[in-house]
């Protein structure tokens, strides 16, 4: 028998059972949009961003599990269009201000807007006011760009067993907290040595005396734009190379 | 006010009233009734509110060490649910129903009237700690409106003159169960009863019934009666108990569940309220049906924080029905069948009402949709084999099992078999819970309930369908005009847009925040309609409204976020005149108001003359609307 395999805008995609449309689409190297999926986390299915449409219905191809002979649109202009304006939400719902922030050039959100050429927030700035939490000896917390796709909390949960991020709030409302009755980072059993201290697609946890140690302009999505990069685990830090 | 007198203050009651030794003393017997079982938790913090008045810091760690989670994931818990506070609130919390049926009967007046007469600010507690006034979702009481519950307890009909008796008691700080007795009546106003209303089985006549017929001959009847589930989906009931009853038990002690969803969330809805205040008998006997059916051992009825009212009178039922052998072990005399139900209370969350959402709640979590499939007949609560069912369904199942599923599908249409409950309110003259064969039309409702002038009917709530006048042909059906239940009237004089402005205003209160388009698109939409509604809108927010519906509708993880812009598309479309004539200009207006962002420094001041005034003090004149 055949291996199974779905049609990914017409191209075939074997998969093997079990595997999402996600995976399957990683292994033969075609780039589908994501921010809250990480190769080695349980998937979440949260920002969206990986909405693709398999068989005419929208779904998340990051919890989607793949099925034989499935035809899947991914990069359609109905669907980049739909991911730009989740960006757009993303990025008017939190306080991102790019050149001044130290995750530039590895950050995924940017990537990511860059590949979908998001031009302009578009929408009207929440500007919310989530102060910062530097109480930590080695990390800095900046939840103004907390794009809420629970990577650290799965990381610190499953991996270091230590349960230091979670979700308080409801919907615009929603937000991070930490696992102090203190609510300050320095209270928690966290250190830089934790896999939840380098899992952060963004600039929220950062490690502190670090800052721009690389220079602005040659780091890892400077160099080469994201959608180029499928496979790759997304950046960790601010020090990491670009390739 | 149940609160442990030690923690009744003369003074303003902060964090540090509460020292950690003294907190744990307190919530030790709470969490030692609950085993501290970490999916006891939403109950556990409910009953610790009850004795603290809120959940201050040291409460929440307290929990979190009793039940062995971390303390995150408690505060997390706490910071979901409406009813839960991390905050002081005040010891009189009066939340008023804000349902737009309540708005048609004047609730922001009145709402505005007890603030003024206690001198606070909406949202905020008085600075004695004495009240504390704000709105919540709808409360399930739209045919005997304006409503509002004071420390949980609903009070119907409320007059100006109520109001004012309200804050006389409040400040004299008269105990509750002082207050009028006549201000607490919630009445069914039963106004038109079929098979299900007019019934008059007693406890345990369904259950002996499905043990006479046998297991597969009343799966067999489910599937001849081809009953759908009355919650909103409309999914074959049957399809739903035979595929739980297949589905292997993951764990080998585990056991299937039935779960009776009775969060009734969506706004304009009521008819559950009075299944269960009312026919209880018949809830619990569907619900034993249906574990009949499918082999369960447990059952677990969800019932919505607002109706927490009514769970002294369900828990005395169920105290009966173990006295009298209809639940516990050998029910209805079988030795093989064992049966238990137990309640839970949710905590003001709309989303709680989408099934996978309602099991998390009911594992003590956040009320975020799961990832589906697995779908809850497979893998439910406890990822165990569980049939969740709308209290409506169930009682229908009951009466399938009494009477067969021929005489059910024998009744209504054939693709939408057996009759339905509608909640009816606003514009009629005779609001209340009708029940109708399915495939009664729109126009036979509103003449039997008594709307003369009907501009427009909402059916099924904001998530549903907004009709017009050239659609009350239409039948109440799944195949036609699909609804959960809700059906709320328009007069002619009413303002569609400011309708559609508070369902708005509803999802982006009720999203549950977790997928990026239904968090920050419903707060987007409802801005956009703020903007129209302080006259800055333009044709571009109107288009913005329609990119963001498609978008919501497409890529949003649960029906929440998918359903949140029907009622603003179906206005658009249907109302567009109430719209435009508020739009400043058909092209584009900047929501940003130069002279608006000065009002907070004139409230300040104290000011309000030409010179604190942006445009006049610049001399402009601005664009008349
Ligand atoms: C946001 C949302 C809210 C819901 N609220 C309710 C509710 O309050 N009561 C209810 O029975 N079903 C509600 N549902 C539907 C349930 O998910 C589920 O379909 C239903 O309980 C199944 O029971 P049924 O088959 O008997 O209708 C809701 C669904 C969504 C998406
Ligand atoms: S659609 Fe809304 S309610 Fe549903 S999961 Fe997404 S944010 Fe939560
Ligand atoms: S990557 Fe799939 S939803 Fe976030």
């Amino acid at each position: 028998m055949n291996a199974p395999s779905l049609l990914l805008d017409g191209l075939p995609v074997p998969f093997s059972d079990g595997q999402t449309i996600m995976e399957a689409a990683t292994v033969a190297g075609i780039f589908i949009p994501h921010l809250c999926h990480h190769p080695e986390f349980k998937p979440q299915g949260s920002c969206k961003l990986c909405t693709v449409k398999a068989n005419g219905r929208y779904v998340s191809a990051c919890t989607m599990p793949a099925k034989d002979g499935m035809e899947v649109e991914n990069n359609s202009p109905d669907l980049n269009d739909k991911r730009r304006t989740l960006l757009q939400m993303l990025f008017v719902e939190g306080n991102h201000f790019c050149p001044s922030c130290e995750k530039s050039g590895n950050c995924l959100l940017q990537a990511l807007a860059y590949e979908l050429e998001m031009l302009t927030p578009h929408f009207t700035q929440f500007y919310p006011d989530r102060p910062v939490d530097a109480s930590h000896p080695e990390v800095l917390l900046d939840f103004n760009r907390c794009i809420l796709c629970e990577l650290c909390v799965r990381a610190s949960r499953d991996v270091d067993r230590k349960n230091v991020f979670a979700l308080s709030g409801r919907g615009i409302g929603k937000h991070l907290i930490v696992n102090a009755e203190s609510g300050r980072l320095a209270d928690t059993g966290f250190s830089l040595a934790d896999k939840a201290a380098h899992v952060c697609p963004v600039g929220v946890i950062l490690e502190k005396r670090q800052g721009f140690l690389q220079p602005i302009g040659c780091r890892r999505y400077d160099l080469q734009p994201i959608g180029m990069q499928v496979g790759r685990p997304p950046a960790t830090g601010s020090s990491e190379q670009g390739s | 006010m149940d609160r442990d007198p030690r923690w009744l203050p003369e003074m303003v009651v902060t964090d540090e009233c509460f020292d950690a030794t003294g907190v744990a003393e307190l919530l030790q017997p709470i969490v030692d009734r609950h085993r501290r079982e970490p999916e006891r938790l939403l109950q556990i913090l409910l009953e610790a509110q009850g004795v603290l008045g809120y959940l201050p810091r040291t409460a929440l760690t307290a929990i979190a060490d009793a039940v062995e989670l971390p303390r995150a994931r408690v505060e997390g818990v706490a910071g979901f649910y409406s009813f839960l506070h991390l905050q002081p609130v005040g010891r009189y919390r009066i939340l008023f129903s804000d349902n737009v049926t309540d708005r048609m009967l004047g609730s922001v007046e009145l709402m505005d009237r007890l603030c003024n007469r206690l001198w606070i600010e909406r949202g905020k507690v008085s600075e004695d700690g004495l009240v504390s006034v704000d709105t919540t979702s709808c409360t399930g009481m739209c045919d005997q409106g304006p409503a509002l519950l004071v420390n949980g307890q609903p009070l119907t009909r409320i007059s100006a003159e109520r109001i004012d008796r309200i804050s006389e008691l409040a400040r004299a700080q008269v105990p509750m169960t002082d207050w009028p007795r006549e201000w607490f009546v919630v009445a069914d106003n039963v106004r038109r009863r079929d098979v299900l209303l007019a019934s008059g089985w007693s406890a345990g006549d369904a259950m002996r019934a499905a043990v006479a017929r046998g297991r597969e001959r009343l799966l067999d009847e489910m599937k001849r009666s081809n009953l759908r589930g009355r919650g909103g989906a409309g999914f074959t009931t049957h399809t739903k108990w035979e595929s739980a009853r297949r589905a292997p038990c993951r764990d080998p002690q585990g056991s299937r569940y039935v779960v009776c969803n009775a969060d009734e969330g969506e706004p304009g809805t009521f008819k559950d309220r009075v299944l269960l205040a009312s026919h209880a008998d018949l809830v619990f006997d569907g619900m034993s049906v249906a574990a009949f059916a499918i082999g369960a051992e447990k059952g677990l009825l969800y019932l919505r924080g607002e109706y927490a009212w009514l769970l002294p009178a369900l828990n005395g039922n169920l105290m009966r029905r173990r006295q009298n052998g209809l639940l516990g072990v050998a029910v209805c005399g079988q030795s093989d069948w064992k049966f238990d139900i137990d309640i839970h209370l949710g905590a003001g969350a709309y989303v709680c009402g989408e099934e996978t959402a309602l099991l998390e709640s009911l594992e003590g979590r956040r009320g975020v949709p799961r990832i589906r499939p697995p779908y809850p007949a497979q893998q439910g609560y406890r990822d165990q084999p569980t049939v969740v069912n709308n209290v409506e369904t169930l009682c229908k199942a009951a009466l399938i099992a009494l009477r067969g599923g021929a005489w059910f599908a024998g009744l209504g249409s054939k693709q939408s078999t057996g009759t339905k409950l509608l909640s009816i309110a606003g514009d009629v003259e005779s609001p209340g819970v009708y029940e109708y064969p399915f495939g009664v039309s729109i126009n036979q409702v509103l003449n039997d309930c008594g709307a003369g002038n009907a501009q427009a009917v909402q059916v099924g709530g904001p998530s549903g369908n907004c009709l017009a006048t050239h659609e009350f042909t239409r039948r109440i059906a799944f195949e036609d005009v699909p609804t959960a239940g809700a059906f709320t009237v328009f007069g002619a004089h009413r303002d569609m847009f400011e309708v559609a402005r508070n369902f708005a205003h509803f999802f982006a209160h009720e999203s549950c925040g977790f997928c990026t388009p239904c968090r920050v698109g419903t707060t987007l939409v409802a801005n956009c309609m703020d903007k129209i509604a302080n006259g800055n809108g333009s044709q571009y927010d109107i288009s913005e409204i329609f990119r963001i519906h498609r978008l919501l509708h497409a890529a949003s993880h649960c029906g929440l976020g998918q359903t949140a812009c029907n009622p603003l598309f179906d206005t658009l479309n249907k109302f567009r005149p109430a719209y435009e004539r508020r739009l400043r200009s058909l092209d584009f207006a900047p929501a940003f108001d130069l002279d608006q962002a000065l009002s907070v420094a004139r409230q300040m001041t104290g000011r309000d003359d030409p010179a604190a005034h942006f445009s006049r003090a610049a001399g402009f004149q601005r664009a008349d609307p």
